[in-house]
């Protein structure tokens, strides 16, 4: 396989120069391959930590690509350099996928300053692919200063963007039904601003309201009410609000520790999986590949041995080696 | 372990506004398993290319209904060149007579579908390019 030769080291310099190709490589490298490949993350490890990762969320058709696309304009404009992952579904049937959120972006493709991935879910639940924290990874790396992930709408279940996000702004529109729906778990305890777009639409108002309502009765709050704002992403109206709220909640989360206190639970959850796969394949994998296994197997298939009995005691060697 | 998904960009260059059979092909390569980048109506090759680049996508497909395409394609390839990235396919679609052909496929474009042209072309096409 070719692509798996690929010299990381080489594409991230080109890719922190600015050279999209190779951070285009860089990334389908990590879809193809994972994460734990290569060494992927040791090499990018260093590079890290300075984006500002959000994450943007909410029901299909809200207009998140449409908002997308303003709120990065708005910050290209204040200087800042902008990656943007968007994430759409990929069929469970065929593992093909269109991936269209690119159709509310095409004027970004020529800014220099901005780079736009598309991805799909390759099966995985929750709406984000596993190579999506290894994709934000990269454009930070690359010194893309803010990351907008933005993805699959599907609605309450979606709090996997927690996970890899700093912060996550969640997109309502009017309409959606009634307030009942703003008080079911899910997407309302993870939204650390709101945004409640068309607001031209007969009922924004209402909904905003509804909404303030929710979260000022959430008990989990603790000092940090988050926004709601309304805007207007087809019309451009009020993104530039949103934006600078964006910015000044992050700035609240960083000086109140919140902000370490996210990325300590993420660095931990991120360690867990990466080691999990580590010892998969290099300490459980083998036993359980061996030619020895065969007599095993044999024995436990005619009920001679117990399966259950062997597993507790290879795991038991494995804990007295590494103490 | 490997997951190599053949990533396709679907886009409609120029000023026709006619986007059923780029829909059509989006919708038909998805079920045939590719990961299908659908970049919508009113492209320039430029934003054809750059999407293209950004997405590292192992071809682009696209729809022409306007005339153009003896403009639009030798444009794709020379950008695509530019760039050094003439590992990526180019193929297309649409109302192209005959005669004009052979001339596109001179200058670089891997194949062009006709109007009654078999769904079923297209994806065995992009079979044949990317047997695994």
């Amino acid at each position: 396989m070719p692509h798996n030769t690929v010299d990381f080291q080489e594409l991230l310099v080109r890719g922190q120069s600015g050279d999209k190709r190779a951070i285009g490589r860089m990334i389908s490298h990590i879809e193809t391959y994972g994460l734990t490949e290569n060494l992927i993350m040791r090499q990018l490890w260093a590079h890290t930590g300075h984006a500002v990762i959000v994450g943007i969320t909410g029901a299909p058709g809200a207009g998140k690509s449409t908002l997308t696309d303003k709120m990065v304009k708005y910050w290209i404009s204040k200087g800042y350099r902008v990656g943007v992952i968007a994430v759409d579904p990929s069929s469970p049937f065929t593992g093909g996928a269109i991936l269209g959120d690119r159709v509310r972006m095409n004027d970004l493709a020529l800014i220099k300053e901005v780079y736009i991935r598309s991805m799909s879910t390759r099966g995985q639940l929750g709406g984000l692919s596993l190579a999506c924290s290894g994709a934000v990874s990269i454009l930070d790396a690359c010194g893309y200063d803010i990351v907008l992930i933005e993805t699959v709408g599907v609605g309450q279940s979606e709090v996997a963007i927690m996970n890899v996000a700093d912060l996550v702004l969640v997109i309502t529109v009017p309409g959606l039904g009634d307030e009942i729906q703003a008080i079911k778990a899910g997407v309302l305890e993870i939204g650390d601003v709101f945004a409640v777009n068309k607001k031209d639409l007969p009922g924004a108002d209402r909904t905003s309201r509804e909404l303030q309502m929710m979260l000022d009765m959430n008990p989990n709050m603790g000092e940090r009410q988050p926004p709601v704002l309304m805007v207007s992403a087809e019309k451009n109206d009020g993104v530039g609000d949103l934006c600078d709220s964006i910015m000044e909640n992050y700035g609240c989360m960083k000086e109140s520790d919140e902000l370490l206190t996210r990325r300590n639970r993420r660095l931990r959850e991120e360690l867990l999986a990466y080691m999990q796969d580590r010892v998969y394949r290099r300490v459980l994998a083998p036993v359980i590949e061996a030619d020895s296994f065969d007599d095993n197997i044999n024995g436990f298939l005619s009920h001679s041995r117990n399966p259950y009995a062997w597993a507790e005691e290879i795991v038991s060697q494995i804990e007295e080696k590494i103490k | 372990m490997a997951d190599k998904k053949i990533r396709i960009l679907i886009a409609k260059p120029g000023l026709d506004g006619h986007d059923r059979g780029a829909k059509v092909i989006a919708r038909t390569l998805r079920d045939a398993g590719y990961e299908v980048i659908y970049t919508g109506l009113r492209q320039s090759p430029e934003q054809i290319v750059a999407a293209a680049i950004s997405e590292d996508v192992n071809a682009i497909g696209i729809s022409v209904l306007s005339g153009a395409h003896g403009y639009l394609f030798p444009r794709i390839i020379e950008l695509l060149k530019e760039q050094n990235a003439s590992d990526i396919l180019l193929f297309g679609g649409g109302i192209i007579p005959d005669d004009d052909i052979p001339g596109l496929k001179e200058a670089g474009v891997a194949e062009i579908f006709t109007p009654g042209a078999p769904l079923a072309d297209i994806t065995n096409f992009l079979r044949s390019r990317y047997a695994s």
